[in-house]
């Protein structure tokens, strides 16, 4: 059911672990649906340096995070909000409608990291429209 | 595919036919292949296959060949049980009591009925997966028609307290029937004793072909058709029979329940050296299902902090074969509503393996999984937040 790249990065996850005191951290979903992700940003001069996860999940939930992350590394914090679901299911061939919701899960991740760092640094958060912790199963398609 | 291990622990969805079963149907595809209506002596021996699987069916069980009805399945044979029971005795009530824990087969059907008016209980179960007796009994009322409780569980291997319940449903005139699909070969069954009513079973289960089961009712237990049509199965299951099916029915269930105790004396040992063994290689791991009242093939737990579909995932590339009660796996949003009926919270219901073991399966079997098994838990802990905020809390 799943395509040779979601199996790629699902059996050989990209940017797995942890940045102690990263710049941002972005957690979105939770235990009862099955899936958490977490991000974490290493930011200078507004671009991502470096870029971790942990995720609980499923396949395709642990595959999406290692791509989304694969994709953000080396942009610009704009560049990195604008990475839509879409484009993350893109990159990794496809993934079966039920499973879509994990590729939000990516995005959420990162606007939530992005924001947590944009806090940080008493900027304005940007405005998400998207509640990425409930009911995550119906965004998407 | 590489020359890797292959270890099949999912005997609890299917299990492979037995050589000796596919040779005993297979002339009833070529030669022997007449229509058991017909009158010619190619009909009437394919006429006589079927009886003669019918008693060995009856045999198993302690049922008599006039009893048993042969459906397409499981499913087939929980759905008439269900539905005839209920359409025919509406008049009397409409109340139906079955658990929380049963098959979709059952829960899907009772859903059904719901929508036609009639009531439907579903009464909860322990930690354990046992049914609450007190529960089942101050639920019957004077409406109550069939108490449907399934003999073992699918998922956690539970035995339910069947003779009480048919002690229960005699006492007070309903009707019992029982799923014991996954307890044939497993359990030694006696629906006379047992005061069971009706009785289903699947062949797949026990080492017999797909596509093939069968119904035991009782005489004089009045239930309505399911399918409509010739008059096959004494006029009460319409349709050409599945000869071969059948005739494979017939022997699978013969040698399921030639040796129950010799079968499941070697099944367990196999079983609670892996179980043990997961149990100790593996912290934060909680078996789920009854200690001892188990199927003697099954193994259910819980593995904290991860998801049951990366597992299976993962264990399928290491070519170990097992199921799990996660949503993620099944297509659903919610894991299992067996977990979830034993008190799991999700998190803990999303991460459960189930692993069932079978005839083939060897004590290598068992040490290979108790090899791959502990590093891949490890390897999707240590990719798992949970995991991290249990162990930085911890420290």
């Amino acid at each position: 059911m799943y395509s040779d790249k979601v199996m790629d990065h699902f059996m050989n996850p990209r940017n797995v672990g942890e940045i102690e005191n990263a710049d941002g951290i972005g957690e979105v979903g939770n235990p009862k649906c099955g899936d958490i992700m977490r991000i974490y940003l290493d930011v200078e001069d507004n671009i991502i340096k470096d870029v971790k996860f942990k995720t609980f999940g499923c396949g395709a939930a642990i595959a999406s995070s290692s791509m989304a992350t694969e994709l953000i590394k080396g942009k610009t914090l704009e560049e990195a909000w604008r990475l839509t679901n879409k484009a993350v299911a893109e990159a990794l061939g496809g993934l079966p409608a039920i499973k879509m919701h994990c590729s939000v899960l990516a995005e959420g991740a990162i606007h939530k990291a992005i924001n947590d760092y944009r806090i940080k640094h008493g900027l304005e958060p940007w405005k998400d429209d998207k509640n990425y912790d409930d009911d995550h199963h119906d965004i998407g398609e | 595919m590489d020359s890797k291990r292959i270890v099949y622990m999912d005997h609890a969805a299917t299990t492979y036919v037995k050589p000796e079963v596919l040779e005993a149907m297979l002339p009833y595809f070529t030669e022997q292949f007449g229509n058991p209506s017909s009158v010619y002596t190619l009909g009437r021996k394919s006429r006589s296959a079927i009886e003669e699987a019918r008693e060995k069916v009856a045999k198993a069980i302690g049922a008599l060949p006039e009893e048993i009805y042969f459906t397409g399945g499981g499913s087939e044979a929980d759905n008439w049980a269900i539905k005839g029971a209920a359409f025919a005795n509406r008049a009397k009530g409409n109340h139906i009591i079955t658990s929380k824990i049963e098959h979709h087969a059952i829960l899907n059907t009772c859903e059904f009925l719901e929508k036609q008016g009639f009531e439907v209980t579903y009464v909860s179960v322990d930690e354990n997966g046992v049914i609450d007796l007190e529960e089942l009994k101050n639920s019957i009322t004077d409406k109550t028609i069939l108490i449907s409780i399934m003999f073992a569980n699918n998922e956690i291997g539970t035995i339910q307290p069947i003779e009480e319940i048919g002690r229960i449903a005699k006492e007070r005139g309903i009707i019992f029937h029982t799923d014991a699909v996954q307890a044939i070969g497993n359990v030694e069954i006696n629906v006379k004793d047992m005061n069971i009513d009706m009785l289903s079973l699947a062949a797949h289960k026990f080492y017999g072909p797909k596509g093939v089961g069968a119904l035991y009712v009782r005489k004089g237990i009045r239930i309505e058709n399911l399918i409509h049509g010739g008059g096959q199965e004494r006029k009460r299951r319409g349709g050409t029979e599945n000869l071969p099916g059948i005739v494979g029915l017939g022997k699978a269930i013969e040698l399921a329940t030639a040796d129950i105790e010799g079968h499941n004396a070697r099944i367990r040992a196999l079983r609670d050296r892996l179980l043990n063994g997961i149990l100790e290689k593996i912290p934060y791991t909680k078996l789920n299902g009854h200690p001892e009242k188990r199927l003697p093939g099954n193994i259910n737990v819980s593995f904290k902090f991860i998801e049951g579909e990366g597992l299976l995932l993962l264990l399928d590339q290491s070519g170990i074969y097992g199921s799990t009660g996660s949503a993620c796996s099944s297509g659903s949003l919610d894991p299992s509503h067996v977990l979830l009926a034993i008190g799991l919270p999700h998190e803990i219901a999303h991460g459960s393996l189930r692993l069932s073991l079978g005839d083939k399966n060897t004590e290598e079997d068992v040490d290979y999984v108790l090899d791959v098994l502990p590093k891949i838990v490890q390897r999707l802990r240590d990719m798992s937040p949970l995991y991290e905020n249990f162990i930085k809390g911890g420290r």
